[in-house]
């Protein structure tokens, strides 16, 4: 450990590849997307010979259903739509993955928010069979530019297009051109970058996880792709942002002790000797040791919970943040984009609970500029917000926050809402 | 027991890495417990997801001494719902380690719900593992806890696959699927009103293959139950049910001596060994890749009743 102690961690240093990568997948009622999930739990074995059982006394000799392996509640099987955010594993010889199966339903989009919020990368499925393929340019579903929108807005780092049912087609080739070419055009109106576009038939399991025997095609399979795609990367480098997240006393009944501030670490890194500033108060401090997981450490990098354990004794609690001296500027008002995931709907100028990093604060929506149409990103005149909607406000805090844009870092620059009343989780503020 | 393994070199084709992202989202959520609640409490059964839990929440509130020891103490309590119907290995094992790691072990005893009225078993033989939820429920209102520590995975069942990592209760105790909160970045709402608590889950993200390999990598004692011996079962549907007090062989069945261990080990009249030789935990690491069955699958009589039964277990209050 001594020996490392001035060492300066550099990005290339973290390793995040060997993360599970953490993707949702979005796409209208009955485009596939259970059937796709499906699919790729059972060509990666990770549905076991009791549940594939399950599954076969309730087909009584047809086909069996593989998106039955994923809607998990009562009220889902009954309607036959996805209701609630699932999350699924699997794994193949190089990744974990996790999947993150949002419903597509227009009436779920809070859901779908959710599953986006931290996900890594986004499979935007889309059914080619809802698609007028005979017209000279395809128009795309509204869900599908919906899902796109959304999945872009919140910073999805990867975007995947997986079209669907190539299987029905007669002529697959040429639908999967002119649907490519309808979405690469959509992409790039609407600043989308598309990570790639696969054809795929989750039903036959073709190009899901083994490769397409097509001479049309000669690209990865959706799983080749999802091998390959990076994990959200923290930034080690640049200033130094720890939200406080719970202060331990250590060391009961031993004297004096130090206490420990545990945090994770939103951007920058953290060794001993560094100064450090807390806020909001001001005061400063260097910080004498850096702890993880019940040791000393040299470091502790963007990413990694840090504790550390400052060189004299300063008043600091859950909810204060540790930063580089003069980096950060708290705000008692910002811009910002509301998705609203409540059924109240969102009321100007009455208070609310907002959460950035650890820190609760009162806070009031001071006026709505405009509500988004999810389907263009168009902006239109609005006084309030229904549920599923989303538009730029402008936000009134009670106490000053170091928010930062969502653009340059997701724990800066995400908050979320709560109702005072019904303690709901009302809606998700990004930072503009 | 399980003496310290390689597994790179015992199992050079699995990836470990992913485990210590894993132990540091959990140690977020365990500092998120202690941080954002005033009475929290860890479930803790004696059982190996409980059993990783436990270790999670050393190295996230304790430090790590000369010999690998820590010191201090944890900042809640371990909770068990004992069913009367535990098997006395696990028991023996929850006393031992809670004594060995100097933390306070709060038991609930069902049979003191049985004698209150509070539970009414249908048949003295009944399984007892849907009534836990009764005794919980008793114990989260005696000691006002606001949030409980379990070990549950979305890997283990669908409706385990729906549940946030912080799961709201209502003042009954009820899991309401359809109302649940949206789980956003790391910003959980924890907030609640009198009455309420929430449930923790700090290993929602690990696969019954993580949970072992972090038993193996991390040397974590296990009651022995879990790794294979000697014990007397009956074959019945399939299932190899251990033979017990509680679970006497019905007319015309044989009882037969096999090599056995448990993958999980729940209330005894519900709980099935599977046939193994796996002697320690990178045995069992490299007996879980190849597995075919599901661990609920192949081990839970109770759970194979309807599509839905966790699912409304859920609703009424089980963890």
């Amino acid at each position: 450990m001594s020996a490392a102690l001035n060492s300066v961690v550099h990005e290339q240093d973290v390793d995040t590849q060997h993360r599970a990568l953490r993707f949702l997948t979005a796409g209208s009622v009955d485009d596939g997307k259970s059937t796709l999930i499906g699919r790729l739990l059972f060509d990666s074995r990770a549905i076991l010979a009791d549940q594939l059982d399950t599954l076969e006394k309730r087909a009584a000799g047809a086909p069996i259903d593989l998106s039955l392996l994923t809607d998990g509640l009562e009220a889902e099987r009954e309607q036959g739509i996805t209701i609630d955010v699932a999350y699924r594993y699997f794994a193949t010889k190089t990744r974990k993955f996790i999947i993150a199966d949002a419903p597509g339903h227009e009436q779920y989009t809070r859901n779908m928010v959710t599953a986006a919020a931290g996900s890594d990368a986004a499979v935007v499925l889309v059914d080619i069979t809802k698609l007028k393929l005979d017209d000279a340019e395809v128009t795309l579903l509204p869900q599908t530019r919906r899902h796109s929108l959304l999945a872009h807005l919140l910073r999805v780092p990867s975007i995947v297009f997986a079209i669907n049912k190539i299987d029905a087609l007669e002529a697959p080739a040429e639908g999967y051109a002119k649907v490519s070419a309808a979405l690469r055009k959509f992409a790039q109106a609407a600043g989308i970058e598309v990570t790639a576009i696969v054809p795929v038939s989750a039903l036959r399991g073709d190009n899901v996880t083994q490769p397409l025997d097509a001479d049309w095609y000669d690209g990865p399979s959706l799983l080749q792709v999802l091998e390959g795609l990076p994990t959200v990367q923290e930034k080690v480098e640049g200033q130094l942002l720890i939200p406080v997240q719970y202060v331990a006393t250590n060391g009961e009944g031993t004297g004096h002790q130090p206490r420990t501030l545990w945090g994770r670490i939103a951007h920058g890194q953290v060794k001993a000797g560094d100064e450090v500033q807390i806020l909001p108060s001001g005061q400063t401090a260097k910080v004498a040791e850096v702890r993880k997981a019940g040791e000393t450490v040299a470091h502790g990098v963007a990413g990694e919970s840090a504790g550390l354990l400052l060189d004299r004794q300063l008043d600091v609690s859950r909810g204060d943040w540790i930063v580089t001296p003069g980096s950060a500027t708290p705000r008692q008002s910002f811009e910002a984009t509301l998705a609203w995931l409540d059924t109240e709907p969102a009321v100007v100028g009455r208070k609310y609970w907002v959460r950035h990093g650890n820190r609760w604060v009162q806070a009031r929506i001071s006026a709505i500029e405009h509500r988004l149409d999810v389907n263009s990103l168009a902006e239109a005149e609005a006084h309030e917000l229904a549920i599923n909607e989303i538009g730029h406000v402008r936000i009134e805090l009670q106490a000053a926050l170091p928010v930062e844009p969502y653009t340059a870092n997701r724990v800066g620059g995400a908050l979320i809402v709560v109702d005072p009343t019904s303690n709901r989780t009302s809606g998700a503020l990004l930072v503009r | 027991m399980n003496a310290p393994v390689n597994l790179n070199k015992l199992l050079p084709t699995v990836d470990q890495r992913h485990l210590d992202h894993l132990e540091e989202e959990a140690i977020f959520i365990l500092r998120e417990v202690a941080a954002a609640f005033e009475r929290p409490a860890l479930l803790f059964s004696g059982g190996k997801d409980s059993c990783v839990v436990l270790r999670l929440a050393e190295k996230a509130f304790k430090q790590r001494v000369a010999g690998n020891e820590f010191k201090g103490k944890l900042p809640f309590p371990l909770v068990h719902v004992d069913t009367g119907h535990n098997f006395p290995e696990v028991i023996a094992f929850r006393d031992q380690r809670a004594a060995e790691m100097g933390e306070r072990l709060i038991v609930a005893h069902m049979d003191e719900s049985i004698r209150r009225g509070t539970v009414r078993l249908a048949h003295p033989l009944e399984s007892r593992n849907g009534h836990q939820t009764v005794t919980l429920l008793e114990a989260i209102e005696e000691h006002r806890f606001d949030v409980l520590i379990g070990g549950a995975r979305r890997d283990e069942e669908k409706a385990r696959a729906k549940e946030r990592i912080f799961s709201h209760r209502d003042s009954f105790g009820q899991w309401q699927p359809k109302e649940q909160r949206p789980e956003l970045w790391n910003l959980f709402n924890t907030r609640i009103r009198p009455g309420e608590h929430f449930r923790a889950f700090p290993i929602s993200n690990w696969t019954e293959l993580d949970v072992w390999l972090y038993l193996a990598r991390e040397n974590i004692p296990l009651p022995s139950l879990y790794y294979a011996h000697e014990r007397q079962i009956i074959r019945r549907k399939g299932l190899l049910v251990p033979l017990t007090e509680v679970t006497p062989p019905e007319p015309g069945e044989q009882v037969e001596s096999a090599t056995v261990r448990f993958r999980t080990v729940g209330d005894m009249t519900c709980t099935c060994p599977v046939e193994s030789d796996a002697a320690n935990a990178s045995d069992i690491v490299a007996e879980t890749l190849t597995v075919t069955v599901s661990e609920r699958g192949a081990t839970r009589m109770d759970d194979r009743t309807s599509d839905a039964s966790m699912e409304r277990r859920k609703k009424e209050g089980y963890f």
